[in-house]
């Protein structure tokens, strides 16, 4: 826990003046972003609320049918303590009728579907408010590769993608997430009863240990040992982040000319801005 | 030497935008000048921003430039020191600073040490100055660095030994670290500063921009370091700051006096060192 303390009140500073600073230079002054009912989203609402004003953020809670309603729930206390408009859309009916032509699909196909629902979903409303899409995803789930690719990963900007899951809970103390949703297990919510834990094999107490030496430190095997990190561990963990760097990256560009995107046209995102 | 009163204008560029920049650097010089200021110093690549990247050549500046002549003019009121990217007559690009003093260029720094590490990719896309030279001004001799420079302990030695009684140096320095405690990178620079201050009995006037670049904060913190190692004057952390310092000469005359260090600094030995290693390490 002591090597992933962090300053919550300069770390809160921080992604407060990058939210006003990134919405505002590209001449927006709104946020948009998908609640659902989880602590990632919670944060990203809070801090939004703070640098923009409750009332230039606008929180979107999409459910499932299958989804826990206690999520919908926890998203409604999230927006009402943090003041921001809130509104429920149902992605029950897209995401059947896409799946009465593919009625064997297996849950991973439905939860990256639902996932992209989402997305499009927050994207048109980005259109429509004139709003930038709020990214939630954690460096834990980053480097994991825990997550949906152009699904929840899809973002404009991302505030809290350098913090592991075990500084979210940290800094959400801080910015004030309603207790329940600070104390509730982590869950993808594919499914009723589902959890991440649960799903990923080890908890994020330890994961992001292993992840902060292993990342942040550049820690050798042999350190990680040490450490007390079983191989198996170290190997899985390893496997994961090195599979799921595609996700992380802009889709591969086949080189011809002598200017490629990304490869030799480099120009930072904030371009003259 | 005299008294001078610094302004250090901790400002945020626009990435690219020359234009606007010059025009935000112009009310800042400005608004120093209505405050008494004698000296003002701005942060590195000023002009331009940091992350350039490809932007560099189309955002450089020669030296005879329209910008840096209406800086030069504007220098009849004030001295300026500030930071943007070069471009010489045979196309090369430097990361420089500049003296303007008097409606003069007094003084031209390329910097030297270009960060291609971590989140750094400067010798990409520019040239490395080849010196390190101090220069005399109105307020006493000093000696320009820019960001990494600061980093090489030989890089203020050898301006204090070539007498500069003041260094300054401009920054774009990310802000990252958020451990418990204060901000790493201050941290890290303040004790930089603080002691080059000391052992070279000098002043260190720092400034660094603010705002941020594809998601990398400048944090700030611009301050003003007596010779004798002390924090005289300090911006906040993160926001635009005019922050204006008085710096005494009889401060710096009173150090020296006191802490003679560079009187008995034995330029030989280090020499006479440096040439025997450079052999060693050559054959």
């Amino acid at each position: 826990m002591s090597l992933l303390a962090i300053n919550t009140p300069l770390v809160r500073r921080i992604l407060v003046g990058f939210l006003r600073d990134e919405i505002w230079k590209v001449g927006a002054s709104k946020a948009v972003l998908g609640l659902s009912g989880g602590i990632d989203s919670a944060l990203v609402c809070h801090l939004a609320a703070e640098a923009l004003g409750p009332q230039n953020v606008y929180a979107i809670c999409m459910p499932y049918k299958s989804s826990n309603p206690e999520s919908e729930a926890h998203a409604r206390l999230v927006a009402e303590a943090s003041g921001v408009h809130f509104s429920v859309i149902q992605i029950t009916p897209m995401v059947d009728a896409y799946f009465e032509q593919f009625p064997d699909a297996d849950p991973m196909r439905r939860g990256n579907k639902m996932a992209r629902e989402r997305m499009t979903i927050l994207f048109d409303h980005s259109a429509l408010l004139g709003g930038l899409v709020l990214g939630t995803s954690n460096k834990t789930e980053l480097l994991l590769g825990y997550g949906t690719l152009y699904g929840d990963m899809a973002s404009a900007l991302n505030p809290i993608g350098d913090l592991y899951k075990t500084q979210v809970w940290q800094l959400s103390e801080e910015v004030g997430v309603p207790r329940p949703v600070i104390e509730k297990q982590p869950s993808a919510d594919l499914w009723a009863g589902q959890t991440d834990e649960q799903e990923l094999g080890f908890s994020y107490r330890e994961v992001d240990q292993l992840l902060f030496k292993m990342v942040d430190q550049r820690a050798t095997p042999q350190e990680l040992a040490a450490a007390g990190f079983s191989p198996e561990f170290v190997s899985t963990v390893y496997s994961k982040v090195q599979n799921s760097h595609f996700k992380r990256r802009l889709p591969v560009i086949a080189k011809l000319s002598n200017r490629t995107i990304d490869r030799d046209f480099r120009y930072s995102r904030d371009w003259g801005k | 030497m005299r008294d001078l009163t610094a302004a250090l204008v901790q400002i945020k560029p626009k990435l690219g935008r020359v234009a606007d920049n010059l025009v935000l650097i112009r009310q800042q010089v400005t608004l120093a000048i209505e405050q008494g200021a004698d000296l003002a110093v701005l942060p590195e690549l000023a002009l331009t921003g940091y992350f350039l990247k490809d932007l560099v050549p189309e955002v450089a500046l020669p030296l005879e430039s329209p910008e840096l002549a209406a800086l030069q003019e504007l220098s009849r009121r004030i001295s300026i020191v500030v930071g943007f990217v070069e471009v010489t007559p045979d196309f090369q690009f430097y990361n420089s600073a500049v003296w303007l003093e008097d409606g003069q260029l007094k003084h031209l720094h390329r910097k030297v040490y270009l960060p291609t590490y971590g989140l750094f990719d400067e010798q990409r896309y520019l040239g490395r100055g080849d010196r390190f030279r101090a220069f005399d001004t109105k307020f006493g001799r000093v000696g320009l660095l820019v960001c990494e420079d600061m980093w090489h302990l030989s890089a203020p030695y050898l301006l204090a030994m070539d007498g500069a009684t003041s260094l300054v140096c401009l920054s774009s320095s990310p802000g990252r670290g958020v451990e418990e405690g204060e901000l790493g990178a201050a941290v890290a620079w303040r004790n930089l500063t603080t002691a080059m201050a000391r052992f070279l009995t000098c002043r260190v006037l720092y400034v660094n921009r603010v705002g941020f670049e594809d998601g990398v904060s400048f944090w700030g913190g611009s301050h003003a370091v007596a010779p004798s190692g002390q924090i005289i004057a300090a911006a906040p952390e993160f926001e635009e700051s005019l922050c204006l310092v008085r710096l005494a000469a009889g401060d710096l005359r009173r150090e020296r006096i006191s802490s003679p260090l560079l009187r008995d600094e034995n330029f030989c030995v280090t020499q006479r060192e440096l040439e025997r290693i450079h052999r060693e390490r050559s054959s």
